[in-house]
């Protein structure tokens, strides 16, 4: 990669001998070149790709052109966007605490050390995990189904009319509780290792001052997973704004309730495959993904200061 | 330190640069789509010379018609692409189309979304390879819908799809129910069948923009107006209300059934007798044959209700044609094996694996008409499919976006089916959109 030459600016001024510094720095690029390379092409060029794109209009009628922050001010005042950012808030609101919530109960019963077969039920709940979402989301699509699906056979063994879960109603919930479903040994996982790694000195310490087992919790293993927490905290709000497989393959099976702006990714997605509105959709996905580095970088930092 | 930092951001900013024009220079080889006539001549010599042709199409019929192809001319190789269908094949087009890439020399699009492509040129003008002389072999509606009402030919009439009523005459019969003739029958009939048993629905309905536009089309609603880049929408027309009186009453009244096409809950109620009626193309044979096997014998086709007692006026139903991107390559060839697909001896073997043709010959052949359908029980279905392609108005049109507009469909109307929203106001909702989406693409819409 030639283009990794610093440019001629940044040569030493002729009227100084050239400075051990500068050679130290050359040295460095030789060692980081193959990593900038990589990370240039692989994350920072999509990104400005991206807002090259945002820039254009692209019209059936009368082509592309440049148009400047327009697509931007369009996408703010765009009520179907708002819509879907309304839609994962409250998702995210609702779930991620509900997944963290089970994922450190579990966490702390299997870490406990009262319980049997802590090895299995480990694996167990983490295997959900291990199942892509794409196939999941087929399993519960097809158990939720009211007519030949799970639910459909609960209804006519008991003579019961569950509520149908995929009605406009109860989509979001049940897309929760897919996603609930999945992440939850994730998050477990992450909190047990965290767990695991406190010194057992603690504990003896606690045992001595007569600390129960509540007390250890709230004293000694919380505040030492804290920084767990804030981590899968901010997956959790990432990947609640990321929602995007669940509704996706679970649309054609209730195409009235989830439309094609349910969530923000879906929206772009559409923009861009239905509506050829590639433009408009990459300045949508890029003010989306602000919104949620801010909203996961004022998480981070609560959550640090709270440890510190 | 700082000054490193700073060096490496404009290392940065020069390769983003950089990959940025690498992107750009992608595209705009100059395309050579001349509208010189090609004689008959070019495209034997091409047919002689031989080379390859990709065909992305989803018509099961045509790996008959490649095979014989290419055994009539064997230095022709016809590469079928068959996997996509539907949103995943018009997707994956444009995406060629706009890349400038692995565009297909040969593509299936449907009469819906035919204008789109038309528009956008995408795809071939075939009038200067002699598709304008083949106007007289077609039945008028598909041939109102590959040329846009332009002199251009966008491409050949695949199939069609005039409607009919497939009806399971299992469940008629076991409640003494007659088959409709009118829509205010089928209202009748859809209240007695759910009466007699509440598992047994009339009809599936969650909302589809291909049927309901069919209904319109049927109803004689004109919804859409095009004029060159000079559209129109509109739902408030006579036609579209007689529609949405009667269907207002079905989903009301919670007599569709809320089942979506193609899924497998709707295949399950075609078959066990859930669903006792479909309007829908004639090319809907052969997907009972291979997605209900188990009904076989159960179910016929009749002609499609009429709005008032006596009118025989029918409509479209899917349906679509074969196309040649503007960037495929090998034209010559890829028109070779359109017009032998769909004008010449193509047609033939594939009226005999179950599609329904386009072309006046193949419809009017004795042959044809007298065909007994064995899982109609024994049938002759093609004369009242012959009979609804003969009564399908021709000055329907959809729009140029119809493709985009059929997408947020269920997001508007679809409304309807599930909440509060009235069927009038879930069509308007749709045309707002539909207008919103015109005027952002640069149409002048009214």
């Amino acid at each position: 990669m030639t283009t990794l030459q610093p440019p001629a600016a940044a040569k030493p001024r002729k009227s100084r001998p050239p400075a051990q510094g500068d050679r130290r720095s050359w040295t460095g690029w030789g060692f980081i070149g193959p990593f900038v390379a990589v990370f240039a092409l692989v994350f920072l060029a999509p990104i400005a790709y991206s807002i090259y794109l945002s820039l254009f209009r692209d019209q059936l009628i009368g082509g592309t052109q440049f148009v400047g922050f327009d697509n931007y001010q369009q996408a703010l005042q765009d009520e179907r966007f708002w819509d879907s950012l309304g839609r994962v808030s409250l998702f995210l609101a609702v779930q991620v605490p509900i997944m963290l919530f089970i994922g450190l109960l579990i966490a702390l019963a299997l870490d406990s050390g009262r319980l049997y077969g802590t090895d299995f039920f480990r694996i167990t709940i983490f295997l959900p995990y291990a199942v892509p979402a794409v196939v999941a989301t087929l399993m519960w699509g097809f158990m939720y189904g009211t007519k030949y699906g799970l639910v459909g056979d609960i209804n006519s063994a008991f003579g019961v009319t569950l509520p149908d879960p995929l009605s406009s109603d109860l989509v979001l919930a049940s897309i929760g509780n897919i996603v609930t479903w999945e992440f939850i040994g994730y998050n477990m996982l992450i909190f047990y290792s965290a767990l695991k790694v406190i010194p057992n000195s603690l504990y003896e310490a606690a045992e001595i001052d007569g600390a129960g087992q509540f007390r250890v919790i709230t004293a000694i293993k919380l505040p030492a997973i804290r920084g767990a927490l804030v981590i899968a905290t901010i997956f959790s709000i990432i990947g609640s704004f990321q929602l995007f497989n669940e509704p996706s393959i679970l649309r054609p099976l209730a195409r009235n309730a989830i439309t094609t702006d349910f969530t923000p990714n879906f929206y772009t997605y559409s923009l861009s495959f239905n509506g050829q509105q590639h433009n408009y959709s990459a300045a949508v996905a890029i003010i989306m993904g602000l919104i949620t580095m801010v909203i996961a970088y004022v998480v981070q930092l609560r959550g640090m200061r709270k440890g510190a | 330190m700082r000054r490193t930092t700073s060096r490496l951001m404009r290392g940065l900013a020069v390769l983003s640069v950089l990959a940025l024009g690498a992107t750009a220079c992608g595209g705009s080889d100059d395309d050579s789509s001349g509208s010189k006539p090609v004689s008959a001549g070019d495209v034997q010599a091409a047919l002689k010379k031989g080379g390859s042709v990709t065909v992305w199409a989803w018509e099961p019929t045509l790996k008959t018609v490649a095979a014989d192809f290419q055994k009539k001319y064997p230095k022709v190789k016809i590469n079928l692409v068959a996997e996509r269908s539907g949103d995943k094949h018009y997707t994956a087009l444009s995406n060629a189309i706009s890349a400038e890439k692995g565009v297909p020399d040969v593509a299936q699009v449907e009469y819906f979304a035919l204008g789109q492509y038309a528009l956008t040129k995408g795809l071939s003008d075939l009038a200067p390879y002699g598709a304008d002389k083949l106007k007289s072999k077609y039945t008028a509606g598909p041939w109102n819908a590959v040329t846009q009402g332009s002199d251009k030919v966008w491409g050949l009439p695949m199939d069609s799809g005039p409607m009919a009523l497939y009806y399971n005459k299992k469940v008629f019969d076991k409640y003494k129910i007659a088959v409709p003739t009118t829509w205010d029958e089928y209202v009748e009939a859809a209240r007695k069948l759910h009466k007699a048993d509440p598992k047994v629905y009339i009809a599936n309905d969650a909302g589809d923009a291909g049927f309901t536009t069919s209904m319109l089309w049927q109803a004689g609603s004109r919804p859409y107006k095009v004029d060159g880049t000079k559209v129109s929408v509109d739902f408030s027309d006579a036609g579209a209300k007689k529609f949405t009186d009667t269907w207002q009453k079905l989903i009301d009244e919670k007599l569709v059934a809320p089942i979506n096409g193609w899924t497998d809950d709707w295949y399950k109620g075609l078959g066990d007798g859930t669903i006792a009626t479909l309007a829908s193309g004639a090319w809907m044979p052969a997907n009972f044959v291979t997605g209900v096997p188990n009904a076989a014998g159960d179910w016929r086709a009749a002609p499609m209700p009429a709005w008032t007692k006596g009118d025989k006026a029918s409509a479209e139903n899917g349906g679509s044609s074969l196309t040649l991107p503007e960037l495929g390559k090998n034209k010559e060839l890829a028109y070779a094996f359109v017009e032998y697909a769909n004008s010449g001896a193509g047609v033939q073997s594939r009226v005999k694996e179950g599609a329904f043709p386009a072309t006046n010959a193949e419809l009017q052949a004795d042959s044809f008409l007298n065909t007994e359908f064995e899982y109609f029980g024994g049938q002759k279905a093609n004369e009242i499919f012959a009979d609804s392609a003969a009564n399908v108005a021709d000055d329907w049109s959809y729009l140029p976006f119809q493709q985009y507009a059929n997408s947020i469909f269920n997001d508007t109307v679809g409304k309807a089916y599930v909440g509060n929203t009235k069927l009038t106001d879930g069509l308007k909702s749709w045309q707002d959109a539909s207008v919103k989406y015109g005027k952002e693409q640069g149409f002048t819409v009214e």
